[in-house]
């Protein structure tokens, strides 16, 4: 009795979180989707308790407290800007808290766990710690604190095949001999030791795929580790979370046009110094404009579209932004904003800037939305992108980023570049748009620049 | 596990993918940041399977493991839930 109520308890969260997922659909209903999904999870956590093997409630209380916590203040104090470090750490945790789990289930199966027992949790374990140490590189990456450079290093692939290698010997050992512990501690530590060495040689530009795939990796463990305890509530949520990382990783893949495999093992940022080299060989000269001259092609516009770029956030310029628009909306343009998929430095970021920024939703546009709008806009505002803008993209099949989706900038009347300095994009390409004689290059940090605009605007 | 069982569980995997892929391609791109660390939040749901092992009757190595994997999963559960509507309050309409 006690069991089926537990399981049906279990079902029910699973519907919840479906749901939740579902009214994300929506900005309208996600915020009821989030409720509903964190209401299956205490669902689910009740549930649990009521288990019968469940009676030492001391070390739960005191796990739940600290956990809550620490939970509570990271989401609390955490900036937006540095959401994608946010979820690359709980990745981990996930990655982490799933491996804990079937450690405790060896020992306390130890010395005599089943065959299909001892495959599961190794299966979890590898999966788990893969996910945690890969996500606390992703996360020293993104702080800063570990070089955003690809680091490689001579015979990579060798020593991660070696790695893998022992991975696998050590579970085969240990089919036949549940009982080597010690053999368990390899597998732990070189599983370990795998996650940092696959992910230190990608590049900090890649990050947001390696986040999403990291996303996915984590669902993947609590899934697996679902399996070890026949649970099925772990297995449907930890598919569900595994199969989001995925379409996820594929989007960003897609809006690099660079394919998982390269992203994993071709060390982009290493092509970066020849590109650059190239180009700067001839030499072109721009025309700076002024603040000034940009009020009166702006106020005389029907319609502006902005490109913003991690620039903008990287100078805490939105807010300024947001002021500049409804200034322009005031004077009767109309003002959209084109977000490309990876203008910030996760999937969505960036329209979570501007969410901050209290820029309404509706008026952001995706990629294939606002790409046929350009030609009838007056002018294009870029701030702080430069990558993504670039016809290179399409017209250059030399360049690094050539076949990559770009936003359709060039088609608009007048192109406004916002822009710190000539240097090149994060990709190290030149950038043709900026010698046209359409563009107006305006230099200088972008929030002082927008700051600027709005006061002349005044 | 007898293999029948197995077979029962290994179903529940499969729908389940394809539930996750048919309801996230729905997900608006605008999303995608407040999906991911809601994601991060159900995967919390690891917090289970540390209750069952935190749980049993006398405290050893496992039940430590398991408070330790509690801990770990809470931060996710809490963290992750309380984050995402942090995000998702600030997606308003003109």
């Amino acid at each position: 009795m006690r069991e089926n109520i537990i399981y049906i308890s279990y079902l029910i969260s699973a519907v919840l979180f479906i749901l939740g997922l579902k009214m994300l659909s929506h900005p309208k209903t996600a915020r009821n989707g989030n409720f509903l999904s964190a209401f299956g999870m205490l669902i689910a956590i009740c549930a649990t308790l009521f288990e019968r093997n469940v009676i030492n409630y001391q070390l739960i209380i005191i796990g739940i407290i600290l956990g809550s916590a620490i939970g509570a203040f990271l989401a609390v104090t955490v900036k937006m800007t540095e959401m994608p470090q946010m979820v690359g750490l709980l990745n981990g945790y996930g990655g982490l808290a799933s491996a804990l789990v079937v450690v405790s289930e060896y020992v306390r199966l130890y010395p005599t766990p089943t065959l299909y027992e001892i495959s599961t949790i190794l299966i979890t374990l590898v999966i788990g710690l893969i996910t945690f140490s890969g996500s606390l590189v992703a996360y020293g990456k993104l702080q800063g604190i570990v070089t955003g450079q690809p680091v490689t290093y001579p015979f990579q692939k060798t020593l991660n095949l070696l790695q893998f290698f022992v991975i696998v010997t050590g579970a085969i050992f240990l089919f036949m001999h549940p009982e080597h512990i010690l053999w368990a501690g390899v597998i732990c530590a070189i599983s370990f030791s795998l996650g940092i060495f696959l992910v230190l040689p990608i590049g900090g530009a890649d990050m947001p795929v390696v986040v999403a795939l990291l996303n996915s990796y984590s669902g993947m463990a609590a899934c697996a580790a679902g399996f070890a305890l026949s649970n099925y509530a772990l297995i449907v949520t930890g598919a569900l979370v595994g199969a989001s990382g995925m379409i996820l990783t594929r989007i960003m893949c897609k809006a690099m046009n660079r394919s998982l495999t390269n992203v994993m093992f071709g060390a982009f940022g290493k092509v970066e110094a020849s590109a650059t080299a190239a180009t700067n060989g001839k030499a072109k000269s721009v025309q700076g404009y002024s603040v000034d001259d940009a009020q009166i092609v702006l106020e005389n516009a029907n319609e502006v579209i902005i490109v913003p770029g991690y620039g903008l956030a990287v100078a805490q310029a939105q807010h300024n932004l947001r002021e500049l628009a409804d200034m322009l909306e005031a004077k009767g343009v109309e003002v959209k904003y084109a977000i490309h998929p990876v203008a910030g430095r996760m999937p969505g970021h960036m329209n979570v800037l501007l969410a901050e920024a209290n820029v309404p939703y509706e008026k952001l546009y995706e990629m294939d939305q606002i790409n046929t709008e350009f030609e009838r806009a007056d002018v294009a505002l870029v701030v702080g992108a430069n990558d993504v803008t670039n016809p290179a993209a399409k017209n250059n099949p030399g360049s690094p980023i050539y076949g990559m989706p770009i936003l359709d900038v060039d088609k608009a009347k007048t192109i406004i570049f916002l822009k710190r300095s000539m240097a090149a994009g994060f990709a190290g390409i030149e950038n043709e748009l900026f010698y046209l004689p359409k563009t107006m290059m305006i230099f200088g940090d972008a929030k002082k620049t927008v700051v600027d605009m709005v006061n002349v605007l005044k | 596990m007898i293999f029948g069982e197995f077979l029962i569980t290994l179903y529940i995997l499969v729908l389940a993918i394809f539930v996750g892929f048919e309801v996230i391609t729905k997900v608006p791109p605008t999303l995608h940041t407040p999906l991911m660390s809601g994601s991060n939040a159900i995967s919390g749901i690891s917090v289970v399977g540390a209750l069952l092992s935190a749980g049993y009757g006398e405290t050893n190595l496992a039940t430590v493991l398991g408070c330790v994997a509690i801990v770990f999963a809470t931060i996710n559960v809490v963290g992750g839930y309380t984050v995402t509507d942090r995000m998702l309050k600030m997606f308003k309409k003109k």
